[in-house]
């Protein structure tokens, strides 16, 4: 006797907890095969990009944490950068020290959750996660300090950063950096080798090189898939061509590969902030700007390495006191286009754990 | 360094080779029509040594008179970059969609037309994107009334 079956359609979240915000998958299921999938999203759309045209260039700045929230930092300096290009405003050295070191610990941070919460994907429910929550909370505490704010820093300026580094912040980073090592060496014995993680992860979610290129993948999840293409690297900004450091690549693609690329990214991270922090100049920590910037009428794009991969933006100027227009090219958003054909065929535990392994962020997704 | 491709030499190129296309250039953007987008882009794109096969952004702006769409290429090939434009016009604004050669366009022409309300021809899931279906208006355009 045949049975007689028929696909099943069934919705993932907009609330679920792997849903890493809210995010809904309306999946087509054949038993447990994904058959088709359909992303849906803008449950946190804010219009940010309206929003801007209505403030002023500083006004942009809140807003602009508020995209990935998880990397307030970086989104903050590629909003100044792109301000900075349109109205020529100049950056003194130890501003761009400061920023660097903050990219980059942001990137620590981004990448900790990123990782973690991929490997909560994978079935090992908050051990890992708790391990990487509590060195990002460290980096948040030096956050804090420079900043007074845990989560959306609103730091960074156009001409520079808000406020200098305190005196306790330097040292503190240190100690972070010493103990990072170790920390980092811990997540390797635990999840490098782990069979579990490579039965669940090895070849899952594979997305091909070409077609990265094609759907406007970048960041780690272009990277995993073999293609060496880093902002820092080959549009180097701000001053990211004076510190040596390496860009992580994958092999084919998948799911392991990905997380693979985020751990070493981390170690890049740190070599550069290793850097960084000996070379940081003294002087002027930012370009006297006025409160009000009438940047000349005209457009620019400006682009940075974010967590999650090229973050743009791209202003366009009436030579008003507002930004007539502000685009977000959002990492997040390109990242998912390729989800359905990574999914497809797959068995609906894979469907979480390859967009955990994606890392998006809702924030910016919606905007 | 990512190179940004001067613009009027890939201008005279596409008119050559492409005779009546009318491309200008403005600002260092080829400002291409939108009639002629889909065959200029098919060119950008397959032309070796321009290999331009990486899609970063499309967005749309808003002008009252006319709707600009701006087209962020990059090679990666050559590591080059290109800004293209083109222009419809706000009563019935319909472009030709990109998606064919790169898929990065996809949600991002869903977006423009969600918010922006330009129609692209030739997309395969022609949607809003992040208001829900029943929505009203499109909320992007700068006389939209909050």
């Amino acid at each position: 006797m045949t049975l007689r079956t028929e696909p099943f359609i069934m919705n993932m979240g907009p609330v679920h907890p792997s849903t890493h915000g809210v995010f809904r998958m309306r999946v087509t299921l054949d038993g447990e095969v994904v058959i088709d999938m359909e992303p849906v999203f803008g449950y946190l759309h804010r219009g940010i990009e309206k929003l801007a045209e209505e403030r002023t260039y500083l006004g942009v700045i809140p807003l602009t944490d508020r995209l990935d929230y998880l990397a307030s930092m970086t989104n903050n300096f590629g909003y100044c950068l792109a301000v900075e290009k349109l109205a020529k405003i100049p950056v003194p050295e130890r501003a761009e020290y400061i920023r660097v070191i903050m990219a980059e610990l942001q990137r620590l941070a981004a990448h900790l959750i990123s990782v973690g919460s991929f490997l909560n994907d994978a079935g090992a429910y908050f051990t890992p996660f708790l391990y990487m929550f509590r060195e990002r909370e460290r980096i948040i505490d030096l956050f804090e300090m420079v900043s007074g704010q845990r989560l959306l820093y609103n730091y960074m300026r156009p001409g520079g950063v808000s406020q200098d580094l305190p005196e306790e912040f330097i040292p503190a980073l240190q100690e972070l950096l010493k103990q990072m090592k170790g920390y980092m060496q811990e997540y390797e014995n635990l999840l490098k080798d782990n069979e579990i993680l490579g039965a669940r992860a090895k070849g899952v979610g594979i997305l091909t090189r070409d077609m990265a290129i094609n759907i406007g993948a970048s960041g780690p999840v272009l990277r995993a898939s073999g293609m060496k293409w880093d902002i820092r690297k080959v549009d180097p900004y701000s001053i990211y061509n004076r510190f040596e450091f390496d860009i992580p690549t994958g092999v084919q693609g998948d799911c392991y590969d990905r997380y693979r690329v985020r751990v070493e990214e981390m170690k890049q991270s740190l070599r550069i902030l290793e850097q960084a922090y000996q070379k940081i100049p003294a002087g002027p920590y930012h370009t006297e700007v006025p409160q009000l910037i009438r940047p000349p009428v005209g457009e620019t794009y400006a682009h940075i390495e974010a967590p999650t991969g090229e973050l743009g933006f791209y202003l366009v100027s009436d030579g008003g006191i507002a930004p007539y227009r502000c685009h977000v090219r959002a990492p997040s958003l390109m990242n998912l286009t390729a989800l359905r054909d990574m999914v497809k065929g797959w068995k609906i535990q894979d469907t979480i754990l390859t967009f955990g392994s994606i890392a998006i962020t809702m924030g910016e997704v919606d905007r | 360094m990512t190179t940004a491709l001067v613009a009027q030499d890939i201008a005279n190129q596409l008119n050559a080779n492409y005779p009546g296309v009318n491309t200008e250039v403005n600002n260092n953007a080829v400002i291409i029509d939108s009639k002629s987008l889909l065959s200029l882009m098919t060119y950008l794109k397959i032309t070796p040594g321009l290999d331009f096969n990486y899609l970063t952004t499309i967005t749309a702006i808003d002008y009252y008179q006319q709707f600009e769409v701006v087209y962020l290429l990059v090679s990666m090939e050559h590591n080059q970059s290109l800004t293209v434009k083109t222009r419809c016009n706000r009563e019935d604004p319909v472009l030709p969609s990109v998606t064919s050669l790169w898929r990065s366009a996809d949600l991002q022409e869903r977006e423009i037309y969600d918010l922006m309300g330009i129609t692209f021809e030739g997309h395969p899931n022609m949607k809003r994107l992040v208001l829900w279906p029943e929505f009203q208006g499109h909320p992007q355009r700068r006389d939209y009334l909050q």
